[in-house]
C-alpha cells in the first residue's frame, strides 16, 4: 500500500508568548520552537503502522520553507521512505486553498492508495486542507477519522461526531482520511531510525517545477486574504490571585468557603 | 432578493443547536446586505423541521430523499451545488462541525466559492465580506476579506452566535425542491452511529471537578490531582489529550468531543483553553484556572485566575483543605 502523508511544521504555542509582527499580519516566529503538527504525527504513525502491516512506502509531503526540512527529517527517521518538500517565495502568504492546490500539482502524479493528513493544522485551524485536496483529485473522502480497517479494497473508518458519538463509514479506496488526536499512540523516534533518515534524499520542489501560475497560489491563489491580528477581547474579567503559592491556596481555600463548597 | 442560506443541522432526530445560532446570524446579515435568510434542510421525513425553521427564516428550501437519511457529505454536495447554482446566495452558512469540516471545504473547491471556516464573527463591510476567525488555539484573533465573489461561504463555531427567536416569527415560505440525486452514492457510504462505551464516571453529575490537561505532564502525576479532587469531594475530569495519551479513560473528557459540564466548582490545571475545551465547561458556576502562562486563553473563561505551576500550587491547595475539614471534624 502507498501512501502519502502531508504534514506542516508548525510554532507550539500553547506556552509561549506570541507577538504579532510589524506587519500586524503575522507573529514574530523568532523564539518559537517549530515541531510536525499535532494531527499529522498521528496521521503519520497510522500510515508506517500500515505499511509495516501491508508492505508498500510511505512519502511525507510539505508545503514550506527550508526550517521545514526538520519536520520531514523527523517522518524519515519514524519510519517514511520518501519525503519532498514543495517551497518557492511565491507560496507565501498561501492559505489552506491555496496550500491543496500546491500539494494537488505534486500527488497527481504520483501513484497512492491513500492520503492522509491532520484533521486541522495547530496554527491556522482551517480543516480545509484534506477536503480540497480529495476535490481536486476526484477522490472519496473523511474527516476526523479515528480508525481505519480494509476490507475487499475499501475502508472502514470510524468518523468522530459531537459528544464522543462516532459514525462509521465505508469509503471506496484510492482515498483521503484527515486524522484525528487519539487514533493511536506516536512512537518515538530511534537512534537508528535518524541515523537512516540521515541517508534519506528530500526532493524539493518550486513553483516551475509542479505546474502551477503565480495567480494559483500566494495570496493571489487564495481565499482568504489576513487584514490584520489581534488579541482576543477577554470573555469574562478573571480575577488574578497573586502571592506564595501558600498564599494563593490560602485565597482558594477563602473563596471556597465563601462558596459553601468546603 | 438574494438569499444567505444557513444548513439547518441535524441528527438522530434533532435539529442541532448550532442551526439556530446561525439563522440568528444570518438575520442580522440579512438586514444589512439586503437579502433574506433562508434554512435549507436536507433529510428523510424532514417537514416538521421545515415548519420549525420557517419562524426563523423567509424561506425554508426541503429536499426530502431516502438518500439523504443519514449525512453523507457526498449527496449533501451534490445536492447544495445545485440548490447554490440555482439560487445564487449571497452567502451560505455551515456549522464548523463534524458535518460542516466534512461538507464545507470540498463543496466550495467544486464551485469556487471562497471559504472562511470556523468563523466567530460575519461582516459585510462596503464591497467587502469579511470574517473574524482564531489562530494558535486562541491566543491570536484574525481578522480577514475574503476574495471578491458573488458568492461567499463559511463555517461558524458551535455557540459563537447566541440564538434568538425573531420577535414575530417570519413565517418563511417552505419549498419543496425535487432531489437532484438520481443514483447512490457508492464511493462514500454511512453503516452506523458508534456510541460511546457505557458504564464509567459520568462527570456531568459531579458537582465538583477538577480538570487536568497537558500541563500535567506525565501520568504518574495524575494521583497528586486525584487526592485534590477526592479532598474536595469532587471528581477528576480532563482536557482532550489526556485522553489520546490514554492516561484517563474518554469518559472523563470535557469539550465538544467528550461531555458538556456544569458544575458548582471547576478548577482546570494545566489547560490551555482551547475553545473546544471551553465550550464544554464554561457555563460552570465558578471556573478557577491555574496555568503559568498569563495569556493562556483560559483566564478569559475563569472567574479566578492564579499563573503559577500547577505542581506549587496543588499540594499546598490539598493540604489546606484537608487541614481544615479535619477542623471541622473536630469541632
Ligand atoms: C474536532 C476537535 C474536537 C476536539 N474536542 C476536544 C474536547 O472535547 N476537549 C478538549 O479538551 N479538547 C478538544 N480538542 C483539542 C483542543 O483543540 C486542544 O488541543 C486541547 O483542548 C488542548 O488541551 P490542553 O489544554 O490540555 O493542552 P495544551 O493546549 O497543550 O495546554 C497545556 C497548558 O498547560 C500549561 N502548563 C504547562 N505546564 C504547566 C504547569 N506546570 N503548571 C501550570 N500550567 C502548565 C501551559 O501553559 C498550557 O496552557 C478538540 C480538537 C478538535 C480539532
Ligand atoms: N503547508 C502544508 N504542507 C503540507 N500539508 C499541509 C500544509 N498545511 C496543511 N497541511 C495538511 O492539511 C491538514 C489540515 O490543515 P489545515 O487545513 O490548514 O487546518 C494538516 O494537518 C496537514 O496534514
Amino acid at each position: 500500500m502507498d501512501i502519502i502523508v502531508c504534514v506542516k511544521h508548525v510554532p507550539e504555542t500553547a506556552e509561549a508568548e506570541l507577538k504579532i509582527d510589524a506587519t500586524g499580519k503575522g507573529i514574530e516566529k523568532a523564539g518559537l520552537v517549530f515541531d510536525i503538527n499535532e494531527w499529522d504525527d498521528y496521521a503519520l504513525e497510522e500510515a508506517v503502522r500500515m505499511k509495516e502491516k501491508f508492505g508498500g512506502t510511505v512519502t511525507a509531503i510539505t508545503v514550506g520553507p527550508e526550517d521545514s526540512e526538520s519536520t520531514l527529517r523527523k517522518c524519515l527517521a519514524r519510519g517514511a521512505d520518501k519525503a519532498i518538500r514543495l517551497t518557492d517565495p511565491k507560496f507565501a502568504s498561501s492559505d489552506a486553498y491555496a496550500t491543496a492546490k500546491i500539494l494537488h500539482s505534486v500527488i497527481k502524479n504520483l501513484h497512492f492508495d491513500l492520503i492522509l493528513t491532520g484533521a486541522q493544522a495547530g496554527d491556522d485551524g482551517s480543516a480545509v486542507v484534506g477536503p480540497v485536496l480529495a476535490e481536486l483529485l476526484g477522490i472519496p473522502h473523511a474527516t476526523m477519522v479515528k480508525k481505519i480497517e480494509f476490507t475487499n479494497g475499501k475502508a472502514i473508518v470510524n468518523r468522530e461526531l459531537e459528544g464522543g458519538l462516532e459514525e462509521r463509514l465505508e469509503v471506496k479506496l484510492p482515498a483521503l482520511f484527515t486524522v484525528q488526536t487519539g487514533i493511536n499512540e506516536p512512537r518515538y523516534v530511534s537512534i537508528m531510525g535518524i541515523r537512516k533518515a540521515m541517508q534519506k534524499e528530500v526532493k524539493v520542489m518550486g513553483l516551475a517545477d509542479i505546474g502551477l501560475s503565480e495567480n494559483d497560489v500566494g495570496e493571489a491563489g487564495s481565499w482568504l486574504r489576513i487584514e490584520k491580528l489581534y488579541v482576543p477581547p477577554v470573555e469574562k474579567q478573571t480575577e488574578f490571585l497573586k502571592g506564595s503559592p501558600d498564599e494563593i491556596a490560602t485565597k482558594i481555600v477563602e473563596i471556597l468557603k465563601s462558596r459553601g463548597l468546603i | 432578493m438574494a438569499e444567505i442560506f444557513v444548513l439547518a443541522e441535524h441528527r438522530q432526530g434533532q435539529l442541532r443547536d448550532i442551526t439556530f445560532e446561525m439563522l440568528t446570524k444570518a438575520r442580522e446579515l440579512a438586514e444589512k446586505a439586503n437579502a433574506e435568510p433562508a434554512a435549507v434542510i436536507l433529510g428523510k421525513n424532514v417537514k416538521d423541521y421545515a415548519k420549525n425553521l420557517a419562524d426563523y427564516a423567509k424561506k425554508v428550501l426541503l429536499v426530502e430523499d431516502e438518500k439523504l437519511e443519514n449525512f453523507n457529505s457526498e449527496a449533501y454536495q451534490k445536492v447544495l451545488s445545485h440548490l447554490i447554482k440555482d439560487y445564487k446566495p449571497l452567502l451560505t452558512i455551515i456549522g464548523h462541525t463534524s458535518y460542516g469540516v466534512e461538507l464545507a471545504p470540498r463543496l466550495a473547491a467544486a464551485l469556487n466559492i471562497p471559504l472562511a471556516t470556523d468563523c466567530i464573527d460575519l461582516a459585510f463591510e462596503g464591497e467587502a465580506f469579511t470574517i473574524t476567525r482564531q489562530m494558535y488555539s486562541g491566543k491570536v484573533n484574525v481578522k480577514a476579506a475574503l476574495r471578491k465573489s458573488e458568492s461567499y461561504m463559511v463555517t461558524v463555531r458551535q455557540a459563537a452566535f447566541q440564538a434568538q427567536k425573531p420577535p414575530t416569527p417570519l413565517n418563511g415560505q417552505i419549498v419543496e425542491v425535487p432531489s437532484p440525486l438520481t443514483e447512490e452514492i457508492v464511493t462514500k457510504r454511512f453503516l452506523e452511529y458508534v456510541l460511546p462505551p457505557p458504564g464509567g464516571v459520568d462527570i456531568t453529575a459531579a458537582e465538583v471537578l477538577v480538570g487536568i490537561g497537558r500541563g500535567i505532564k506525565d501520568q504518574s502525576n495524575i494521583p497528586m490531582v486525584e487526592e485534590l479532587a477526592k479532598t474536595l469531594g469532587g471528581v477528576l475530569a480532563c482536557s482532550r489529550p489526556i485522553v489520546d495519551k490514554g492516561w484517563l479513560p474518554s469518559d472523563r473528557q470535557v469539550g465538544t468531543s467528550g461531555k458538556t459540564v456544569k458544575p458548582k466548582l471547576y478548577i482546570a490545571l494545566g489547560i490551555s483553553g482551547a475553545f473546544q475545551h471551553v465550550l464544554g465547561m464554561k457555563n460552570s458556576d465558578l471556573i478557577i484556572a491555574v496555568n503559568k502562562d498569563p495569556k493562556a486563553p483560559i483566564f478569559s473563561f475563569s472567574d479566578y485566575g492564579v499563573v503559577e505551576d500547577l505542581f506549587k500550587v496543588v499540594p499546598v491547595l490539598k493540604n489546606k483543605i484537608s487541614d481544615l475539614k479535619a477542623q471541622k471534624g473536630i469541632a
